[in-house]
């Protein structure tokens, strides 16, 4: 079995558009959340979102990269040139060598609307055009990827709700880990718009507290109302060990552990079994010990019932040494198919700057979320290893564990 | 009343250069839409479009299929729109 190494990363998000910039916003527990107010005239329950500039790309990528590149694509496109930067790969490298794309996404719902909305109107498919095809389909960012940056190894996208982008990092693990590539772009995005999730504001899931945008994500604190949306874009490049010291690439940390499972039960309600036993079986992927666990970065989303059992998942772990937790979904809102894959780069991050950022908005436990040691200011901290889960719809459960390289 | 042909060249012109980001200095009747212009068959389906929103007809793959140069092009569309003209 092979080592998996991260030597590049890159980030487009609701709290800084590099590396550099959500650092700071890491470590300044700064919220990316606003109000939209858009939203509330197209009848949202709620139109709190996290939200970011959309990238000027025209100049950049011809016209054909960019006709059929959705929004998240091309989040999705900055954060993989700031990681193959980071991680020292150029274009000539990339159309010598095999390098993969695995990356979450779960949706594209602008593209689908506004072909449906041409077709309705126009009555005649040819007035859709040419580029509405590439963006509407979930594969719609690893398919947009390949073909601009020239890749040659493998290249597909992985669906798995809002674990999404933790499981395209666990199984780009697995394929490095067992040789079948050496270098895999692994990643998460995720679209910021009204058309995506308006269906979710159906399920009464989003926080309300529109008046405090600030405060609205207020994960496990005993006041919290619901999630906020949010976007954007994270890369991570894994690669094997042997090809990263031959490469002489900077080593950001190492992937030891990947666990998984599903819960068999709720559609949308999260239980306790299932991310334990996805915990348990990263710890034992990894081979290490809960102690050897120095920070967990929790799925948290800020919703009553999911903080609630995965307090008592983590607690039922972990309960014998409790680390430091904390969500960054306090500052970034619920970054849904990216945020796997962004939460590893957070977490990374805060270990190689060995800090570990706040829960903002933590005021007051309850019953279950107490029984957890949540980091509530910055703490200046080494971090060994820490673990990054990820739940989603359907009861599908990630956990991903890095050691410091 | 009818478009005159000058006015109808100006506007495919601007449209390439706008819209299929065609560089200004490539626009010449004797280039050939797919090799010298690059225009792929992707690039048709949009050209479809554009011609339809922006003139107002339909173009049909069967008459594009001797349409080779921007000069071709520039014929096909002034007799779509103007049909009576030699």
């Amino acid at each position: 079995m092979k080592r998996v190494v991260i030597t590049g990363m890159g980030i487009y998000s609701a709290i800084g558009k590099n590396l550099a910039e959500v650092k700071e916003s890491l470590y300044q527990g700064k919220s990316g959340i606003i109000l939209d107010p858009a939203r509330k005239e197209m009848g949202f329950r709620s139109a709190l979102t996290g939200m970011v500039e959309r990238p000027h790309l025209k100049g950049v990528l011809d016209r054909r990269m960019r006709v059929g590149l959705p929004v998240q694509g091309e989040y999705a496109y900055v954060a993989t040139l700031e990681a193959l930067q980071t991680a020292g790969i150029d274009q000539l490298f990339l159309d010598k060598h095999e390098v993969g794309i695995l990356y979450g996404n779960d949706s594209s719902a602008v593209p689908v609307v506004e072909s449906v909305d041409i077709l309705r109107n126009k009555k005649d498919t040819m007035m859709i055009g040419s580029g509405y095809i590439f963006q509407s389909m979930n594969s719609t960012v690893s398919m947009n990827l390949s073909v601009i940056f020239r890749l040659k190894g493998v290249n597909f996208t992985i669906s798995g709700a809002c674990a999404s982008g933790s499981h395209a990092l666990g199984v780009g693990y697995m394929m490095i880990r067992q040789g079948l590539q050496d270098i895999i772009i692994c990643g998460g995005a995720q679209e910021i718009n009204a058309e995506s999730t308006a269906s979710f504001d159906a399920l009464n899931a989003f926080s309300t507290r529109e008046a405090e945008p600030a405060k609205a994500s207020r994960p496990f604190d005993r006041d919290r109302d619901g999630l906020v949306p949010s976007g954007g874009a994270a890369s991570v490049i894994l690669e094997s060990y042997e090809s990263a010291m031959k490469r002489g690439a900077p080593i950001l940390g190492e992937l030891i552990g990947y666990g998984f499972s599903s819960n068999g039960e709720h559609i949308s309600l999260p239980n306790v079994e299932g991310p334990v036993r996805a915990m348990q079986n990263a710890l034992a992927d990894a081979g290490i010990r809960p102690e050897s666990i120095d920070y967990i970065n929790a799925h948290a989303t800020s919703t009553p019932a999911g903080d609630s059992n995965e307090a008592r998942s983590i607690d039922t772990v972990f309960g014998s040494c409790k680390p430091l937790v904390s969500s960054t979904k306090s500052m970034t809102g619920h970054e849904m198919w990216m945020g796997g894959a962004s939460e590893v780069i957070y977490s990374t991050l805060m270990m190689n700057h060995s800090f570990i950022a706040p829960n903002i908005n933590l005021e007051n436990t309850d019953e279950h979320t107490s029984l957890l040691n949540i980091a509530t200011r910055t703490e200046h901290r080494e971090i060994r290893s820490f673990l990054s889960n990820s739940f989603g719809f359907g009861g599908t459960n990630s956990s991903l564990i890095v050691r410091k390289a | 009343m009818t478009m005159q042909n000058e006015a109808i060249i100006a506007k495919i012109n601007q449209l390439l250069i706008d819209e299929i980001e065609i560089e200004e200095n490539q626009i010449n009747p004797s280039a050939n839409l797919k090799k010298d212009l690059g225009i792929d068959s992707l690039d048709f389906v949009d050209l479809f479009v554009i011609i339809d929103n922006n003139f107002g007809f339909k173009m049909k793959a069967e008459e594009m299929a001797d349409v080779k140069t921007l000069q071709d092009f520039y014929t096909y569309v002034i007799h779509r729109i103007n049909p009576i003209q030699p």
